[in-house]
């Protein structure tokens, strides 16, 4: 993911496009081009014997999506109860998944040259899937590297 | 690799296909000259399709093979010899093509030499053949095209080619020009006549169609005049060639996946308007979901392709077999036209080839025995397909000898997969099933065709991967019939939707063997030994488990319910029941595999979207067998040869583990236990200074294990029950824990009467409890009378037993009956016990013994004269009238079943009052 921020920086574009996202309180950010859609996650069912974080399974317009709960991913207290919240719909090695966030805000585009490396004392797990800081006025937002989000998950599981 | 070179190989290999087939044919009717000319033209069209793409290998092969076949036209005999050589010679071309197409397009470096020399010389004795006999009328002017192809070999190969392709057309024209003939004559021969043709016609257009770029330009135009000529009554059948077109698998199967998706959609669409009563879509949405019906039919029938297509191999197979074993072996296939899903189709094929293998190398007896038992010398396998319901049924019969059981229980105790003592009690049909075992081959010699390390577990495993099941049926002399069921399709499953916990899950149909309704008051019931969960359902004990427990989603700290349903569940050879809270409905569902972040859970097969728009996971049968069997013991009639192998589990005894009166765990031998219940308080009675309660119609007495089993004031008792001809005894106890099965080795012997001893079950030292203790505490007289022990007293007794439960359980029941007991672990032991001391009044040996066994110690023990007129009781795990018999010929004078001790005894009082009358 940081290679293709990096990639896309070299090609002439020295900004990205962020959809920001509220989890647990916090700013994220995820690359506009890898966001599909964004949905409220209706009628989930939930998946037996799965790992934690994921938070069952949905029918997105025919597709079945898996929906991973950042909340769970990310390490934060769970929330109380099922409303108001979103989905972010993101294609990930062919397939489809879901990531349940709190809150979808604006799309920021942001300059690439502005971007702060993580900070070395940021909680190991979040490190592991943040691509970067970016500071805003008042916040932070924190760059969500979608590969690492979902490709630990699938490994986890095949280790 | 360009598009010629690939349509040539695909269309080759379909040729050779059908030479091989039509090959077996000619040789059974050598005289059938339609035959030969499909095959010659086959050959031939081959032959020149290599030489107009430069495969000089594959061209001098074919001719040699065209050649030879040439000389049958002309007349030659046609012998096996030649037939198999012929073969021989397809099956080079084959594996060259086979080359060809790893190699893109490059032809494999190699001589044919041996095989053209072979087929040269063949054919050079076939012409001197022909010339001793005068050609037959069957000639149809070949000779000259015989002589052309030998002056043209290279070169000018196109221009031989073309003339080849007029020829065969004109034979083509021939056919259509015999129609209208036929239709001028007679109207009542022209259906038969018509009939004949279109039959031939297929034939020729399925090869017209194979017919390759070669002569292609030439005879392509040709041939569409003939097209045109034939648009009366053989129509239909003639343009089906020219109709039919190439469409790769992976076109089909995408068209497949997005009709699924339209399917959902519309299930979607139905459900939302079902909602909506007075919905303006509801019209469009009726035909919308009728077209997607018919299209979901259309496209499953392209996916559709008759199982003959499998079976196409076969008659070669089974002639090379036959040959070979020295058989005559009929193949004979029914319904071969009946379709099944392609998917399907291709993954059954290996398991059906082995099948027939297996028909025609252990299921057929030779020529030679087939006489002596009287059938005829020709053998039949008989391959039949047909649909019933969703699934596709297959059998394979063969008119064989039948399974040999003895040799299928030698091999499995050799193995070890079952005790001597388990295949007793088994059934026929329950032995033939061991055949499915892992590394199972009843051939005394493995021979080329059988022993390739592929057994039927491999088919069974095979079948059962595609959700499948194997079966077989054989009876002695008249042959075997294994019938295979298999679904359809893959892609389209019929399910159960069924609920659990609140989540709503779908099972395939076809494990689902039946569905019971469980209430705590009706007559199905779930009962529980500790916390696991069984139904008695027809006489047997069906292992249950909750589908909530299972996926980990049910309430741990709640109670689980004793009403719901039970999905009674078959799958292989395992039974066992999942306990869902409700049934819904069945859905055909188009399975999606699962993500791979889920494709962990084994429990799962898929998951898909039902009509009502949400997602649904999908119940995998075999993952749930899997886990069940790890956590339930499988019942006594299942086989999982590969847990059991290597292990030596004659010594395994089922023990129930319960706590009475302290909280060291106790045992008894499950076998020995006739029910497990639970009486409430108010129902025990006290009469007579015993406790008693109403059971079963009559009065059962309550036994204590010792005084510390807590008497409860409330709630219910928990008790073992032991009957016996028609008297019941309840054994009082805490709890009763679990069942495990384990070896028995009673490490430390005890003093305290009622208990054998000590031994380690599941890491813990429990005691095993001496049921014929307590027995004579409900009933005095539960093992003997008292006049019995009196005459008996003195009565001297060996007792030989190799299990050191058995030799601890009966020894002292047989010293408390009044006899001196001697008690030997073996035979051997036995006999040097007699040979030191041979007045035993009385032997009571076990049969199943390792080493020597009973019937053999009786039977050594009979050829002393001092021993001929002593007693000997069989004591054994099973008494079929098979054993019984058995063991009278060995030379025993009464055959007891081992937990039936007042039998023991009665037999031993009978025996030794008799003798006692004789020397009185």
């Amino acid at each position: 993911m940081t290679n293709d921020i990096a990639k896309e920086a070299g090609t002439g574009k020295d900004s990205i496009q962020y959809v920001t996202v509220l989890i647990g309180g916090q700013l994220f950010g995820l690359p506009i081009h890898r966001v599909h859609d964004v949905f409220v996650p209706e009628s989930m069912t939930r998946v037996p014997l799965a790992q934690a974080e994921i938070a069952g399974v949905l029918n997105l317009r025919g597709r079945i999506v898996t929906a991973v709960d950042m909340r769970r991913r990310l390490g934060l207290p769970l929330r109380e109860g099922r409303h108001g919240i979103m989905a972010v719909g993101i294609e990930f090695r062919g397939e489809s998944y879901g990531l349940i966030i709190d809150e979808v805000g604006e799309v920021l585009t942001l300059e690439t040259a502005r971007r702060e490396p993580n900070p070395a004392n940021l909680d190991g797990r979040w490190a592991a899937i943040s691509g970067g800081v970016h500071r805003l006025d008042g916040h932070l937002m924190v760059i969500l590297d979608v590969d690492r989000v979902l490709g630990h998950l699938v490994e986890q599981m095949a280790a | 690799m360009d598009d010629l070179l690939r349509e040539f190989l695909t269309e080759t290999n379909e040729s050779l296909d059908v030479v091989d087939v039509e090959l077996v044919k000619f040789e059974q009717e050598p005289n059938n000259a339609r035959i030969l000319d499909n095959i010659f033209r086959l050959v031939h069209t081959i032959k020149g399709t290599c030489g107009f793409l430069g495969l000089p290998r594959l061209e001098a092969l074919a001719h040699a093979a065209e050649t030879l076949m040439g000389k049958f036209r002309d007349g030659a005999a046609v012998t096996p010899k030649a037939v198999s050589l012929i073969l021989q010679t397809i099956d080079r071309i084959k594996a060259i093509l086979a080359e060809l197409e790893a190699s893109e397009g490059e032809e494999p470096k190699g001589v044919d030499d041996d095989l053209i020399k072979q087929l040269e010389a063949m054919s050079i004795a076939g012409e001197a053949a022909k010339a001793a006999k005068p050609a037959k009328a069957e000639t149809r002017g070949t000779m000259s095209e015989q002589v052309l192809e030998r002056e043209l070999r290279i070169g000018e190969v196109s221009l031989d080619e073309l003339e080849r392709a007029f020829r065969e057309t004109e034979v083509e024209f021939e056919i259509e020009e015999e129609k209208p003939a036929a239709a001028a004559a007679p109207a009542v021969d022209f259906a038969k006549v018509a009939a004949e043709l279109d039959a031939r016609m297929g034939q020729i257009g399925g090869q017209a169609g194979a017919k390759p770029a070669a002569g292609g330009k030439a005879v392509r135009p040709v041939k569409a005049a003939v097209e045109d000529e034939t648009t009366d009554s053989s129509e239909a059948k003639a343009s089906v060639a020219s109709q039919s077109i190439r469409v790769t698998v992976e076109t089909l199967e995408n068209l497949m996946t997005m009709v699924s998706e339209l399917v959902l959609t519309r299930n979607q669409l139905l459900e939302i308007v079902r909602r909506h009563e007075d919905s303006e879509f509801k019209v469009p949405l009726q035909r919308l979901s009728n077209v997607t019906a018919e299209l979901q039919e259309g496209v499953m029938k392209t996916r559709m392709q008759p199982i003959g297509n499998a079976w196409q191999k076969l008659p070669r197979v089974v002639r090379d077999l036959a040959q070979e074993l020295g058989k005559q072996i009929e193949l004979d296939m029914v319904g071969a036209e009946t379709e099944l899903d392609r998917q399907v189709l291709e993954l059954i094929k290996d398991p059906l080839t082995h099948m027939v293998r297996n028909s025609a190398d252990h299921g057929l007896e030779t020529t030679e025995d087939r006489r002596r038992a009287g059938k005829p010398e020709k053998g039949t396998i008989r391959l039949s397909a047909y649909h019933e319901g969703g699934h596709i049924i297959i059998e394979i019969a063969d008119d064989g000898r039948g399974l040999n059981v003895e040799k299928i229980k030698a091999k499995v105790i050799e193995n070890g997969v079952a005790t001597d003592a388990e295949l007793e009690k088994m059934s026929d049909a329950q032995i033939h099933k061991f055949i499915f075992a892992a590394g199972f081959s009843t051939a005394a010699q493995v021979t080329n065709v059988s022993g390739r390390g592929v057994g039927m577990d491999v088919v069974r495993n095979n079948i059962e991967l595609i959700g499948g099941t194997v079966d077989l049926k054989s009876v002695p002399g008249k042959g075997t019939t294994f019938t295979i069921k298999i679904p359809l399709t893959l892609a389209i499953v019929s399910t159960l939707i069924v609920e659990a916990c609140g989540d709503r899950f779908a099972i395939p149909q076809l494990s689902v063997v039946e569905l019971v309704r469980v209430q705590h008051n009706s007559e199905h019931r779930i009962e529980r030994i500790r916390d696991t969960p069984v139904l008695r359902l027809r006489n047997k004990l069906l292992p249950l488990v909750p589908l909530g427990r299972l996926l980990r989603t049910a309430d741990e700290t709640a109670a689980s319910a004793d009403d719901g349903f039970i999905v009674v569940m078959q799958v292989g050879s395992q039974t066992f029941g999942m306990v869902v809270d409700g049934v819904f409905h069945t859905e055909e569902i188009v399975v999606k595999p699962m993500s791979k972040m889920l494709r962990h859970i084994t429990m799962f097969s898929g998951n898909t979207i039902l009509g009502d728009g949400s997602v649904i996971m999908i119940v995998d049968p075999n993952g749930v067998a899997s886990a069940i069997s790890t956590t339930v013991g499988e019942a006594s009639d299942k086989v999982d040869a590969e847990k059991q192998h290597g292990v030596e589990d004659s010594t395994r005894v089922s023990m129930l583990l319960f706590r009475a009166g302290s909280s060291e765990p106790k045992a008894v031998p499950l076998s020995l236990v006739t029910r497990l219940e639970e009486f409430e308080i108010e129902k025990i009675e006290n009469s007579n200074g015993r406790e008693l309660v109403q059971y079963r119609g009559s009065l059962m007495p309550l036994v204590r294990i010792n005084e510390n089993v807590r008497r409860r004031t409330e709630g219910t008792q928990p008790m073992l029950v032991f009957s016996d001809a028609g008297r019941s005894m309840g054994l009082v106890v805490d709890e009763i824990v679990d069942i495990v099965e384990e070896r028995l080795d009673i490490q430390v012997g005890s003093e305290v009467p009622g208990i054998l001893g000590s031994a380690v079950i599941k890491g813990k030292a429990t005691e095993v409890i001496d049921i014929g203790h307590f027995l004579p505490m409900a009933f005095e007289d539960w093992f003997f009378r008292k006049e019995f022990s009196q005459i008996a007293l003195t009565r001297r007794l060996l007792f030989v037993d190799d299990s050191p439960f058995f030799r601890n359980m009966l020894g002292p029941v047989l010293k408390a009956a009044g006899f001196e007991v001697t008690v030997c672990a073996s035979a051997t032991d036995a006999m040097r016990c007699v040979a030191e001391q041979p007045l035993f009044d009385v032997i009571v040996s076990d049969i199943e013994m390792p080493g020597v066994n009973g019937f053999e110690l009786a039977e050594t023990l009979r050829r002393d004269p001092r021993m001929r007129s002593t007693p000997i009781v069989a004591l054994s795990a099973l008494c079929t009238p098979a054993s019984v018999e058995r063991g009278r010929q060995a030379g025993f004078d009464d055959y007891v079943a081992k937990f039936d001790r007042p039998g023991l005894i009665a037999s031993l009082k009978e025996l030794t009052s008799q003798d006692l009358g004789i020397a009185a």
